[in-house]
């Protein structure tokens, strides 16, 4: 494989503000990468790291987008003018694949960069093998995995031999299987081929062997801090720790604990076989055996594809078992049946309250006020009391200042508080959770973290599916963990 | 949706350019619909039942994919007999429902044409790649790269509403507003899922539109093809097939004394 | 466009706006005629998502169709659910053809998915769209007000009102029910697809999803 040579960036004075913002989101950024560097991009949220990398490729957008100030070249020369030599892989897999077919797939930026035909299939063949990925060219992208897609993604964009390699939050959105699968595969290709590399992402300590340079923006425009890693994560630690950024060292504290004592098990689950279709479906995993004990926390573990996420739905009554048996004990049903899944919606709302992984799937109103406000109206709570509860909600998940925004303008930690407290404001026992700290970063993940605390020592249950080990670790009191598909032990 | 996937097949069909599929159905399609008569509708759907063993799908699979033409056919027959244009000796009346020897053979026609129509439409889009048709219609038809391509991708998003339709309908049952019974609840509850759905389509639509000018994909720049979208001799022959259906069929009808054109 | 501006070769206006031109570039503030990316992706999956609903109001119309059997020209009334792509893709895009392009988009995908009407959906589709197009292209593309939804959702009803009174089954029956039909459409054009397709562009836009759209700018306040 020939190497690309690496890309060289300038950029002095350069801003950015997007059309329809009052500020900028970048403002006087002057940097400089020398061809070969490899970057980890740091600084908190709305410091304009992301708007940085799509200027890098050119993506920005033109005239009726924003307006631009200050110089950004790429070897010299605009970077819209230059396609195909830069390459950007983005934070969500699902967004990024193009076409049906993996081969396709990463042929795709070859044929918009005008490479000849044959000499297309050899990049795609070498690109592949690059990131690792073994499947063949007719291979449907539908059947990816996080962590493959991503993969694919990074393919495509090393099929056209880019100079400038640019990775915003690639691992964000995956397991941690799926992160190590792409750092590898990017410390491989940087390799190989002497690219320029440039990283956003706050967690540090995965990409801390593959760069050799950290760049730190500041939030109101300019640079924060340049250097080599270890001294700007040591003289920076402080800022970054605020900032949300996983400082390698910096090992987050457990919270302090009171717990309440137990009343009774609220679930027990014998048996239990799980899957999307109810009692005619295919099992995604069977033989589950677990009991949800009051005020305690349980996590459900295992690796993608083995049926956290089905499990953890069945048990909030949301979907039928395919077989085996769910049992609500009286403890935790009161009036309402034994079986969760039978129970009205109304019903299922001071019982169980579910958290989805994607908290956009649970947005129904259009200002955070009336969303938190769903669940008491639907019990036919009285005006003066909704309003009292969603205050003090707002109050304590911190999001007084958005509660006329709508809630699909908040940020993803904001989001996550909001879906959160939505679930809150109907005070049911159970509080059931898939992948809370997914694509979260340090700051937000403490905050769960403390608030789930407090709920569990106040005498709420949680049960949490997740891939993070660092919260079952300061949270669980018991685990599940699941295997691939069939068998199943539960820890203590 | 496994329905928008293509049926893998061995036979010549699976090999046929999918533009010559999209022009010789199209033409059969628009021929048909000039007129409302049983005798080029019956005459078509008999040529197209004859070529069926040559469409590449199994029995089990035709069945399933026409299945909406086997329920609205008969359908739309009942409907046409009752309301009808009335023309010969009337055979029922009751209120405004007449039935008459006209609105049956009006009825006989709507119902074959339906068949006919339907068909070859659905049969030949059955194997055929969406991503074969968007080759074709760029590199054959000439029509513009950018959009065809884009339309491709926003047509390969789709595939993942099923699973967001049921995670937003799940949603709704645990935030509590999913009791309602009702066509008035129904009909709100499928308003807010489906605005739902289209918000988070919108935004995953623009972050792949950014990823694929992140590509290169977008400029005036010359682009190549990975895949080649040839036409061949198997291409012409379908064409013409369809050709000699759409043909048979009108001359059938005027020969018959049946053709009436709709717009007469 | 070209992001590369030197601050010494900036053009007069103060912003510093490119002293290179693109052919992107018509006039310094005016929206640009030509479909971006972005334009094209978003009008596709607006017309796929929509064509998914096609299907599904396809479905549905068969039972409702036999509740309105008595008068089948009232049929005519459910006739809008296939109209809102045109007028929803028109109002979010603002592009000339947008309106035709979603249309046919989602006429596509419902009949991929599987409709009784197999082909005929596309040409359906097209003029469907054309319907919602010239009402646009009549106002300049410049305006995007409620006034013109609601009448390209009439546009639109009466073209799927001429074609259907023409080719499709209700062209069998008589005129009386033929001229219910076509009243009926216009109606249901008007309500379901120029009503629900501005408040959908509306709602859509508060949500911020359109933040790269001028359809999305003028709705939210600057942040």
């Amino acid at each position: 494989m020939t190497t690309a040579s690496g890309a060289r960036v300038d950029a002095r004075g350069w801003g950015w503000r997007h059309a329809g913002r009052l500020r900028p989101a970048v403002s006087e950024l002057d940097l400089v990468v020398e061809p070969g560097e490899r970057v980890l991009l740091l600084g908190a949220s709305g410091a304009g790291k992301s708007t940085l990398l799509a200027g890098l490729a050119g993506v920005l957008g033109g005239d009726e987008e924003g307006d631009a100030r200050g110089e950004l070249l790429v070897d010299g020369r605009a970077p819209a003018e230059q396609r195909g030599r830069v390459g950007l892989v983005l934070q969500d897999p699902d967004s990024q694949v193009v076409l049906a077919r993996v081969g396709d797939d990463v042929a795709f930026g070859c044929e918009n960069i005008g490479v000849p035909r044959d000499e297309i299939w050899r990049r795609v063949d070498d690109a592949l093998e690059a990131v690792g990925l073994d499947l063949p060219r007719s291979w449907p992208t539908a059947q990816l995995s996080g962590g493959q897609k991503q993969r694919l993604a990074l393919a495509g964009a090393l099929a056209m031999r880019p100079g400038l390699v640019l990775l915003d939050e690639p691992t964000a959105n995956l397991d941690p299987e799926g992160v190590v699968e792409v750092r590898d595969a990017v410390s491989r290709v940087v390799e190989r081929t002497g690219s320029t590399l440039v990283v956003v992402e706050h967690r540090v300590s995965v990409w801390l062997p593959v760069v050799d340079r950290v760049v730190v923006l500041a939030a109101g425009g300019g640079v924060l801090a340049d250097g080599a890693p270890e001294e700007v994560l040591d003289r920076q630690r402080g800022r970054l720790t605020e900032a949300g950024v996983w400082v390698p060292g910096v090992v987050p504290e457990p919270p302090v604990r009171r717990r309440a004592s137990s009343r009774g098990p609220l679930l027990e689950a014998a048996d239990l076989a799980v899957g999307h279709r109810g009692p005619r479906g295919r099992a995604v995993a069977s033989g589950v055996d677990l009991v949800v004990g009051d005020a305690r926390t349980l996590a459900v573990t295992g690796p993608n594809g083995a049926g956290k996420s089905t499990l953890a739905l069945t048990l909030a009554g949301l979907l039928a078992p395919v077989a085996g048996e769910l049992r609500a004990t009286p403890e935790l049903a009161g009036g309402a049946g034994t079986v969760p899944v039978r129970w009205r919606s109304r019903e299922l709302l001071t019982r169980v309250g579910t958290v989805f992984q994607d908290p956009e799937h649970q947005f129904l109103t259009s200002t955070v006020r009336r969303e938190l406000a769903v669940g008491p109206e639907a019990l036919g709570e009285p005006a003066a009391q909704v309003d009292e509860r969603v205050d003090e909600l707002l109050a304590r998940l911190r999001l007084d200042h958005l509660a006329g925004a709508n809630p699909f303008t908040l940020s993803g930690g904001e989001k996550r508080r909001l879906s959160v407290a939505t679930v809150l404001a109907s005070r049911p026992r159970l509080l059931v959770l898939d992948e809370p700290t997914f694509g979260q970063d340090a700051r937000t993940w403490r905050e769960l973290v403390a608030l789930l605390a407090a709920l569990v020592d106040a005498g709420r249950s949680v049960v949490a599916v997740t891939h993070d080990a660092e919260f079952v670790a300061a949270l669980a009191d018991d685990v599940v963990a699941l295997d691939e598909p069939v068998a199943t032990e539960a820890a203590r | 949706m496994s329905l928008l996937e293509a049926v893998e097949t061995t036979r010549a069909v699976g090999r046929v350019n999918p533009v010559a599929k999209l022009l010789a159905a199209l033409l059969v399609s628009v021929v048909l619909l000039l007129s409302i008569d049983w005798v080029s509708a019956g005459v078509a759907l008999g040529l197209e039942l004859l070529l069926l063993p040559w469409a590449g799908l199994s029995a089990r699979q035709l069945l399933r994919r026409t299945a909406p033409l086997w329920v609205a056919a008969p359908m739309s027959v009942v409907v046409t007999t009752l309301y009808g244009r009335d023309d010969g000796a009337v055979l029922l009346q009751l209120w405004w429902i007449s039935v008459t020897e006209g609105s049956v053979s009006l009825a006989l026609a709507i119902g074959l044409r339906i068949l006919a129509v339907g068909i070859p439409g659905i049969v030949l889009l059955a194997t055929t790649d969406p991503t074969d048709l968007a080759d074709g219609l760029a590199q054959v038809l000439r029509l513009p790269a950018r959009f065809v391509l884009g339309g491709l991708a926003g047509l390969r998003l789709a595939g993942l509403f099923a699973d967001d339709w049921r995670q937003l309908a799940l949603a709704r049952r645990a935030r509590g507003v999913a009791d309602a019974r009702g066509p008035v609840a129904a009909a709100r509850r499928f308003a807010g899922q489906a605005f739902a759905l289209l918000v988070l389509s919108v935004r995953r639509g623009s972050k792949l539109a950014t990823a694929m000018e992140a590509k290169g994909f977008g400029s005036d720049a010359e682009r190549t093809w990975a895949r080649p979208s040839t036409v061949g001799p198997r291409d012409v022959v379908l064409v013409a097939i369809g050709v000699l259906i759409a043909a048979s069929a009108v001359t059938a009808a005027v020969l018959a004394g049946t053709w009436e054109f709709v717009l007469a | 466009m070209s992001v590369s501006v030197s601050a010494n070769e900036s053009s007069s206006s103060p912003e510093g706006r490119p002293a290179t031109t693109s052919p992107q570039q018509r006039s310094p503030r005016g929206p640009s005629r030509r479909w971006r990316v972005v334009d094209i992706v978003v009008a596709s999956v607006i017309g796929v998502a929509c064509g998914v609903v096609f299907w599904a109001w396809g479905l549905a119309w068969e039972p409702l169709s036999n509740l309105l059997s008595f008068t089948p020209g009232l049929s005519g009334l459910l006739s809008g659910g296939w109209l809102f792509a045109g007028v929803l893709g028109g109002l979010i895009i603002r592009k000339p053809g947008a309106a035709v392009y979603t249309e046919v988009m989602a006429a596509v995908v419902s009949m991929l998915i599987g409709t009784q009407w197999g082909f005929s959906t596309l040409i359906w589709g097209v003029v469907e769209g054309l319907g919602a197009e010239l009402v646009f292209a009549a106002f300049l593309y410049s305006s995007w007000r409620l006034h013109v939804a609601l009448l390209a959702g009439a546009g639109a009803g009466v073209a799927v009102a001429l074609l259907d009174t023409s080719f499709s089954s209700i062209a069998a029956t008589a005129v009386e029910f033929k001229v219910v039909y076509g009243i009926s459409a216009v109606v249901s054009g008007v309500v379901l697809a120029g009503l629900l397709s501005w408040l959908a562009a509306r709602g859509l836009a508060r949500t911020g999803a359109l933040s790269r759209f001028a359809s999305g700018r003028s709705a939210e306040a600057r942040v």
